[in-house]
């Protein structure tokens, strides 16, 4: 008796839990549904070309876009081209040559770790202080992007040294047995075995640049101008949407129609690194002889 | 045996892993284009052993050797030795297939292409020979394209076989080849090592013994001090299963202990 009462008890217990998996499955389900519905009842009526490609008018209450989308693609364009090839050859360094849990690599990694855990606007004064002041960067498009770099960095690193660990040892055993550099089995083999993991980590970086404002708002200022060039100061996608639902009455609705083409960027981006991360995994099964 | 028919040759070999003793004092001599079985019970250092003699201990910094190994009387764990050139004579089939993630025909031409051989016809050619070598050709010619992964174990390792031969190497290190694959492909696979007596020096670590009786031309035997691995006996395969002159191995051999 007291066995089938156990029975029965595990039972109610195993519905129970199923059930509250799938109320907070729903729950974010439903959040995520809710931001992108909110943003599509504002900001969808005003979106159009004209909004991508025209000056903002009216402190950003009339007009387009234009000239912060331009600002967004070269602090990210600035960014990516300095904290990828450094954050690349980094995870390289942890994941090839520092494998092992004494030397330099576990100092390496400890810093990484807390570095990701600084908050963006320590990473702001910092480049506030550096680029733009010490450097005599100004307020510009190149500081911010610098600055975004560093935040991003300990992020990229981390997960494409964990994209490169994720490929199995064998790999690596078998073409150095086989006689050959380790040059040969990184570029040929462990580089492409690990391209979706390492595309895993880019995109989790530019997502974390695309929606950084604090940082920005010290290093690559809030003109909102077309940039000249990249000393010019820039105002950021996310920057535009701040100041529009915090400074400027009035601005809700193109403040969503921003926010919206900014998710379509990060979405835009993801699709594009994906497959590129799938062609270059393909390069391994190419079927030429 | 004369100087001349040996191939490889150990002695006083030590390894160390961390600081902490593996194998200790191992005198081992293979002789050229025979087959030479290591047999032992499991932890006694036979796997350790063989990945010294292509020296891919020093992948593991905490990895320490000790001693001498000689490949046609050249000390081969002096610093300078190109270790490249040296695992290319010295091939390496580990027990669990290892194909790398690439196409069955790109397993075979990838190594050759990154050893310099420029003409890809001469790749393929070379490619094509190793796979008739290994009996697989026949398999595989329409699907050279597709995936190595796709292939069955006993397949993946006839591959991998072929990847080793195509580098034509001096001497062959096998690992348990067969100890992952089921009877049938473990027969086949048995085989070709036996068709290579002759045109290759062997050495194969076995657990099976009925295995190492059919094919070894020298025997090893190893087993464990207080964890630590050593060389009980070594000599002809028929005088070390017939008449071996250690109780230890006498008993191991005759399934007594291990």
């Amino acid at each position: 008796m007291a066995k089938r009462g156990a029975a029965r008890f595990d039972r109610v217990i195993d519905t129970a839990l199923a059930l509250l998996a799938w109320l907070v499955a729903l729950l974010v389900v439903g959040m995520v549904g809710w931001i992108v519905a909110d943003l599509l009842r504002q900001g969808l009526p005003r979106l159009s070309w004209a909004f991508l490609v025209e000056l903002p008018g009216d402190a950003g209450r009339s007009g387009g876009i234009r000239p912060i989308l331009i600002s967004t693609l070269l602090i990210l364009g600035v960014c990516l081209a300095v904290s990828v090839p450094i954050g690349l050859a980094t995870a390289v360094f942890l994941a090839e040559f520092q494998r092992g849990h004494r030397g330099f690599g576990p100092l390496v990694r400890y810093s990484l770790d807390t570095l990701a855990g600084v908050p963006s606007i320590v990473f702001g004064l910092f480049g506030n202080a550096f680029f733009s002041i010490t450097l005599g960067l100004g307020f510009s498009i190149l500081a911010g992007g610098l600055t975004l770099a560093c935040m991003v960095l300990p992020l990229l690193i981390r997960s494409m040294e964990m994209a490169l660990r994720a490929v199995p040892a064998e790999h690596r055993l078998a073409t150095a047995a086989l006689g050959l550099p380790q040059r040969v089995s990184l570029l040929y083999i462990v580089l492409p075995a690990a391209a979706p993991g390492l595309a895993v980590g880019l995109v989790l970086g530019i997502g974390r640049a695309l929606a950084e404002t604090a940082a920005l708002l010290f290093t690559s200022g809030y003109v909102d101008r077309l940039p000249d060039s990249l000393l010019d100061s820039g105002r950021a996608l996310s920057v535009h949407i701040f100041d529009l639902a915090m400074n400027v009455p009035g601005g809700g609705s193109q403040a969503a129609a921003t926010a919206l083409v900014l998710v379509a960027l990060v979405l835009l981006i993801n699709a594009f690194t994906s497959w590129a991360a799938r062609r270059w995994l393909g390069s391994l099964h190419s079927t030429t002889f | 045996m004369t100087d001349l028919q040996i191939c490889l040759e150990a002695h006083d070999l030590s390894v160390r892993y961390g600081g902490r003793p593996a194998v200790s004092g191992v005198g081992l001599q293979a002789r050229r284009g025979r087959i030479l079985a290591i047999v032992g019970p499991s932890g006694c250092g036979k796997s350790t052993v063989l990945a010294c003699f292509n020296r891919l201990h020093d992948l593991n910094p905490a990895c320490e050797l000790r001693g001498s190994i000689r490949l046609d009387g050249q000390e081969i764990l002096r610093p300078g030795v190109d270790v490249l050139a040296l695992r290319r004579r010295v091939g390496l089939i580990v027990q669990r297939p290892n194909p790398l993630p690439l196409s069955i025909g790109r397993n075979l031409t990838f190594p050759l292409r990154h050893h310099g051989m420029g003409r890809r016809s001469d790749r393929q050619d070379a490619a094509r020979r190793a796979l008739q070598r290994v009996g697989l050709w026949e398999e595989v010619k329409d699907r050279l394209g597709r995936p190595a992964s796709e292939l069955s174990g006993g397949q993946q390792q006839r591959l991998c076989l072929a990847r080793a031969l195509v580098l034509e190497p001096e001497v062959l290190l096998l690992d348990e080849p067969c100890s992952a694959l089921d009877p049938l492909a473990s027969a086949v696979v048995e085989g070709l090592v036996a068709s290579l007596r002759g045109s290759v020096t062997i050495l194969i670590v076995t657990h099976n013994l009925a295995q190492a009786r059919r094919l070894a031309d020298d025997v090893a035997v190893f087993w464990n001090r207080d964890g630590v691995g050593y060389l009980e006996e070594q000599g002809s395969a028929d005088a070390v299963f017939t008449s071996p002159r250690s109780p230890i191995s006498a008993a191991y051999l005759e399934g007594a202990r291990g």
